[in-house]
This record gives structure tokens, C-alpha cells and sequence, in this order.
């Protein structure tokens, strides 16, 4: 050590390390990515495991992403790999209802799915931000083609129940005119001199150029009937061509005061969430794509209908003992060296395990949301038809809370099939206690509030509730702060032979992306124990 | 009362959803009044909290989601406990600490219920799906099992 180094200089390390130990791992993480040293994705492309396992054996409980990530990464570099799943197929949250198809949920009542061919609609994750680079490189590297999702669709509709009569409005003109107005109320404050404390006079003069571009105010700085405002809020008639071209500007600006009761700002700003900014994707022809893909890697090395009732591990092996979950009959059990485990904290903390005090406290600690979603199947595609919204998302008030229209097969003949509802909170719960025809028929009901047409063109539906998902028990973990600060470190360590992975083990909850990095990490910080 | 309840609840409602998936707490509108039904029982609370309040209500449009109509429970990959016949019972601050902190998997309802309703829906489960126990819970009770403020 250089005696000529001051002791109050710290080297890079050392400060991460203070800064992590102080406020945690997440401000290590930002520090870090201020200091050049890491980029905003922990997935640095296809994971490299090297060193020798030397036929080490890792029994992985859960075909869902996470378990396949691991099954397919750990037997391409020499483990010796076995999967158990509780249900009939790979993919678990990854799920695609299709016609044909049937589900039965907890209480034992089955729904079978009635759409038209080529129709479906994707209970779980429905969609994939651009900067999830570890699912979206999977897709990539099975080859599973992809479309893109519509976050935001400035011709859809927001409508309360509450406000301009019930009637939907365009999220373009609730868009345009709360932001409009906004920026005319800043340009009066600014030109009446009620901002002179807080704005320089030059930013002053800059203030007002760019509120008169932000909120397509016009020469006065208004925001009024005329071309700005029509380029923004669409016109009373659209600019056309020959002798009937001539536009018509929008006259109807939705007042202030009204607009700003209407609560309609707050559906406004769903676009600019980090995980909701353009570009999203979806497989196409569902999002089972995903999972399909990976079952084809490594559908020779699970075990279905396989319901693990105890998780045993000993100073050199962990057993896990599991039992037909259709047939019941004798409990049977696998053996391995390792065991990764990513079943759902919901059906894990119920199961037997010996792991340490604080591992069992982290799986006990996470309670698990409501959420459901129901599919609605129509005669015709009246969205589109009627309406010109293609793709996108409407948002409601009403208990359905979303209408999302497919973001595919635009302008195809014949049958369509909406989300027609997609709650968390009270309402989930509540359309959970629904038996399903019924959920279906509320979001029916709800729907035509918002397009009449649902009474003469809805079909069937299909409702999936995800506490009535008997193989989760919910939709995803809820952590809080408070949750995360006691529990998550001992949820993601390795226990003896036994660690975990799933949505639940990441600060990325009820994503795919959370299961691969989840995943990933796990099989990582496994690999390094091995060949240590 | 209702309001100054609302306010931080409604934050976390929607943190949590921006958490989740951002979509569906992207708009709601000031709780006014449960959503008048259109053609059965069931009750859609308008805001963050749950707006039914007699136990019947309360069990009819959360608990049996899980633990079914009949309160027999269900199994699958795990399973939900039956509330028919529960020795747990015995006692009603078992079940209102419960549904007040949560279990495990399942979620506490200390900020979507008050004392009110979670003392309605105990003493609902408590007397009905053949359970007979003739105690009741208070409000006042239930108040007594939430954290000191």
C-alpha cells in the first residue's frame, strides 16, 4: 500500500461497496451506471457458464420460463438436468388460450374456449418492452417471430362513467386538450409576469417557445380552434382531396374545468411508463409462442403432472418427492445434487422444505395479487369496422377497468376477440368471486357502455381469475419496500443445495423478463458453487 | 374520514399497479359509490377499497374467490383452507388478524377494509357454511389489532 495515498481516498470499489452496504443494492446499481461501468440491463447476451460441472445433476422444480432457461442453459454446458411440473404442458404463466382449449380452474369449474381459428387470447404476459433483452434474445435465438404491441392508441377511447355523460372520449382529444390548456395556463402565468421569481427573462422568452410547440398553441399563444389545435385534436373535417378538400378546424374543445373533473388526465400518461414506452412486442400467434420455443429445447427432461409435496436436502443430495397430480396414487421421488426451485411462493410456502429460518421467512413473506382477464370473442371486428381503432388500449372507469383490441390480423374478415377486461384491486377480487360465465357476461355487460355493438356481436368468452389458477394460486408476487428490504437477500441466496428463481425472485414482478434474469442469476451464482 | 382513508391508499394502489403492469390503475375516477350492479348480486367497488358492508357481501365478492362459495377451500398445485368447519375459528381474532396482516400467499386487507367490515365479514364466517359460534367481533376490536399509528 502506497503510503503517499491519502486514507480518505477511496477506490472505485471501495465507494460501491459503501454505497451499497449504505443505501442498498439498487443505489449501488445507479451509482454504477452513473460511473460508466454497467448498462441499464443486467442480461449481457447469451450467459456464459464456464468450467467444468463435471456431471453434477440439478433437479428443476417449475417448467415455467424460469425453470427452462435453467433446464436449457445448465444441460448445454454438462449437468445433468430433470424437470418436474405440475401441469400438462411447459410455459406456466406463459399461456395462450386458444379454441379448442379448455381450462379448469380451482372450485372445478371447466370453461372451454370457443374462438374461431387463429383466435386466442393470452391470460398471463401479453407483451414485451424493448429493453427486456433476455426474453426478447431468447426470441431471437429460437426464432420465435415477433409483432409489435400497441402501448398507446391516440384514436381509442378513455370514458368514465362519471364525466361528459358517460360518453367515451378519443384519447387524442383528451390528450391534446389537457395538454393544450396546460400550456396556455403557463404561457398567461409567464406573459402576466407571475413567474418572474422563478424564470430568468431569457428562459422566459424559450418557456414560451416551447409551451407554443408543446401544446400546438397558436400565434397568441392560445389554445383554440384552428390549425394547431386540429393537427393535434384531429379536425371537424379532415383535410380531403378534389373539390371537397377544404378541412374544417375542431371547434369543440372540452373545457378546463370539466376536463380536469373528469379525471380522464390520469389515463393519459400510461404510454410514457418505462415499461409501456414504444417499442413493445408480442409473439406472434400468441405469447405460448415463448414457451413452446423452449419446450422444444428441452421437452425430453420434464416430468409432467408432477405435484412436489416435500423438498428435502441432506449434506450431499436433495430429494424431492412428488405425486401424479391427476391420478394421485404413490408419491414418487427424484433425486439430484442440486435443486432449483421456482415454484410459485404461494404453492411453495405450503409445501415442506427444509431450508434455514430466514429462506422459509422470505418464502412465507410475499402474498400473492389478484388480477383477472377476460377474452371476448365478436362477429365481426366493429372496433375496427366502426371505430378505425386498431390495437391499442381503452381505459374505463368500470369495474373491466381496459378494452384492448388485438394488435394483429387488422382489417381480417370474419370473427375478432378483445380483452375485455383486465382488473387488479378490489375489482379483480371481486370478478374472481364470479363463477366464470359470469365474469364473462359482466364484461359484457360493462363493454357495451362503451360500444354499444357488444349486444349483437359478442359470441362467447373465457375468464381466467388467477387466484382460481390451481397451479399459482395468484397472479404474481406483491413485494413492498418494506418486504423487499427484510426478505428478498434471503429469498435469492443459495440455501445448502437449494435456491430459487421466478418473477418472485426479481425487482422485475409479474414480468417474463424477471423470470429469465431471475433464472439466469440463479444458475450463475449455482455454477460458480460447482465448480468453485 | 372516507377521504383522508382514500388518498395514500390510492397512491399505493398505484404504485403497485405502475409496479405490476401499468395499465389498470391508469385512471380511476374519485370512489363515488359501488358500481350499482346490472343484473346480479355481485358489488365492483368504485376505488382502492372495497365497498361492500354486511358480511354476506363482503364473503360474496372477496373470500370466495378463494375460499369458494361453499367455504369448503380447494386444492391444486397447493390449496386455499376451508373456513367451513375450521377449528382456527374458535376464536375471532384469529380470522380478523388474518384477513387484517395477511398469510403467506394471502394478501392483508388492513388498507382495502376497515374495522367495520372486516368485524361484519368474521362474524359472517363464523356463523354460517355450519360453523356456529355464537361470539361476536367488534369494530372496535378489530381497531385493537392494527398496528399502533
Amino acid at each position: 500500500m502506497s503510503s503517499s495515498e491519502s486514507p480518505s481516498t477511496l477506490t472505485r470499489r471501495e465507494l460501491l461497496t459503501l454505497i451499497g452496504s449504505i443505501a442498498g443494492s439498487s443505489a449501488s446499481y445507479t451509482a454504477m451506471a452513473g460511473m460508466g461501468l454497467t448498462t441499464p440491463s443486467n442480461y449481457n447476451g447469451p450467459i456464459k457458464l464456464d468450467g467444468n460441472p463435471k456431471g453434477a445433476s440439478v433437479l428443476i422444480l417449475g417448467a415455467g420460463l424460469a425453470g427452462m432457461v435453467a433446464a436449457y442453459e445448465l444441460r448445454k454446458v454438462g449437468y445433468k438436468v430433470q424437470v418436474l411440473e405440475y401441469n400438462n404442458r411447459a410455459g406456466g404463466r406463459n399461456w395462450t388460450l386458444r379454441g379448442g382449449d379448455s381450462y379448469t380452474e380451482l372450485g372445478g369449474i371447466t370453461q372451454k374456449c370457443e374462438f374461431d381459428k387463429g383466435l386466442y387470447i393470452n391470460p398471463g404476459p401479453w407483451r414485451i418492452p424493448h429493453h427486456h433483452h433476455g426474453v426478447l434474445d431468447y426470441c431471437r435465438r429460437f426464432g420465435v417471430a415477433l409483432e409489435p404491441y400497441v402501448p398507446v392508441n391516440y384514436n381509442a377511447f378513455v370514458h368514465s362513467t362519471q364525466a361528459f355523460g358517460g360518453k367515451p372520449q378519443r384519447f387524442r382529444e383528451i390528450q391534446s386538450d389537457y395538454q393544450g390548456q396546460v400550456a396556455e395556463l403557463l404561457a398567461k402565468a409567464t406573459q402576466q409576469h407571475k413567474l418572474d421569481e422563478l424564470v430568468t427573462k431569457e428562459d422566459q422568452e424559450m418557456l414560451l417557445e416551447s409551451l407554443k410547440d408543446w401544446g400546438a398553441l397558436d400565434e397568441r399563444h392560445a389554445y383554440a380552434p384552428g390549425r394547431e389545435s386540429s393537427e393535434r385534436r384531429g379536425y371537424e373535417k379532415p383535410p380531403a382531396g378534389g373539390l371537397s378538400a377544404v378541412p374544417v378546424y375542431s371547434k369543440n374543445i372540452i373545457p378546463f374545468g370539466p376536463l380536469l373533473h373528469s379525471h380522464m388526465w390520469s389515463a393519459i400518461g400510461a404510454g410514457q411508463n418505462y415499461e409501456m414506452q414504444t417499442m413493445l412486442f408480442q409473439p406472434v400467434g400468441g405469447m405460448d409462442q415463448i414457451g413452446t420455443a423452449f419446450k422444444s429445447q428441452v421437452n425430453d427432461l420434464i416430468q409432467y403432472n408432477a405435484k412436489v409435496t416435500q423438498i428435502k436436502q441432506e449434506p450431499n443430495k436433495v430429494t424431492v418427492t412428488y405425486i401424479d397430480s391427476v391420478k394421485g396414487g404413490e408419491p414418487r421421488t427424484a433425486t439430484a445434487d442440486w435443486c432449483l426451485c421456482t415454484i410459485p411462493l404461494s404453492v411453495l410456502s405450503q409445501i415442506e422444505i427444509n431450508v434455514g429460518d430466514d429462506m422459509q421467512a422470505a418464502i412465507n413473506a410475499v402474498p400473492y395479487a389478484a388480477s383477472t382477464k377476460v377474452g371476448l370473442q365478436f362477429k365481426r371486428r366493429f372496433w375496427e369496422e366502426d371505430e378505425h381503432i386498431y390495437g391499442g388500449i381503452t381505459y374505463t372507469d368500470l369495474p373491466i377497468r381496459v378494452i384492448a383490441y388485438p394488435n394483429t390480423g387488422y382489417h381480417s374478415a370474419g370473427k375478432g376477440v378483445l380483452l375485455g377486461g383486465y382488473m387488479f384491486g378490489p375489482n379483480a377480487f371481486e370478478f374472481t368471486s364470479l363463477a366464470p360465465a359470469d365474469r364473462v357476461r359482466k364484461a359484457v355487460e360493462y363493454g357495451a357502455q362503451i360500444h354499444p355493438q357488444y349486444k349483437t356481436e359478442f359470441e362467447n368468452g373465457i375468464a381466467v381469475a388467477w387466484h382460481r389458477v390451481p397451479w399459482t394460486l395468484g397472479c404474481l408476487g406483491v413485494w413492498s419496500d418494506e418486504r423487499r428490504a427484510e426478505h428478498y437477500q434471503n429469498l435469492c441466496q443459495i440455501d445448502g443445495r437449494i435456491l430459487l428463481a421466478g418473477e418472485h425472485a426479481s425487482y422485475i414482478p409479474g414480468w417474463q423478463e424477471g423470470a429469465v434474469l431471475s433464472s439466469l442469476d440463479a444458475i450463475t451464482r449455482l455454477h460458480q458453487r460447482v465448480v468453485a | 374520514m372516507k377521504n383522508t382513508k382514500h388518498l395514500p391508499l390510492q397512491i399505493s394502489r398505484r404504485r403497485l399497479a405502475l409496479a405490476l403492469l401499468a395499465t389498470c390503475a391508469a385512471f380511476t375516477t374519485h370512489p363515488v359509490q359501488a358500481q350499482s350492479d346490472l343484473s346480479s348480486g355481485a358489488v365492483f367497488s368504485r376505488g382502492p377499497s372495497f365497498e361492500q358492508r354486511d358480511g354476506k357481501s363482503l364473503y360474496e365478492n372477496i373470500c370466495q374467490g378463494c375460499h369458494m362459495p361453499d367455504a369448503k377451500g380447494a386444492v391444486g398445485a397447493g390449496h386455499y383452507p376451508a373456513l367451513a368447519g375450521n377449528t382456527n375459528l374458535a376464536t375471532p381474532l384469529y380470522p380478523a388478524a388474518i384477513v387484517l396482516k395477511g398469510l403467506r400467499s394471502m394478501p392483508a386487507f388492513s388498507d382495502e377494509l376497515d374495522d367495520e367490515q372486516i368485524a361484519q365479514v368474521v362474524n359472517y364466517v363464523r356463523s354460517h357454511f355450519g360453523n356456529k359460534y355464537k361470539d361476536t367481533i367488534t369494530a372496535a376490536k378489530v381497531k385493537s389489532l392494527r398496528p399502533a399509528k
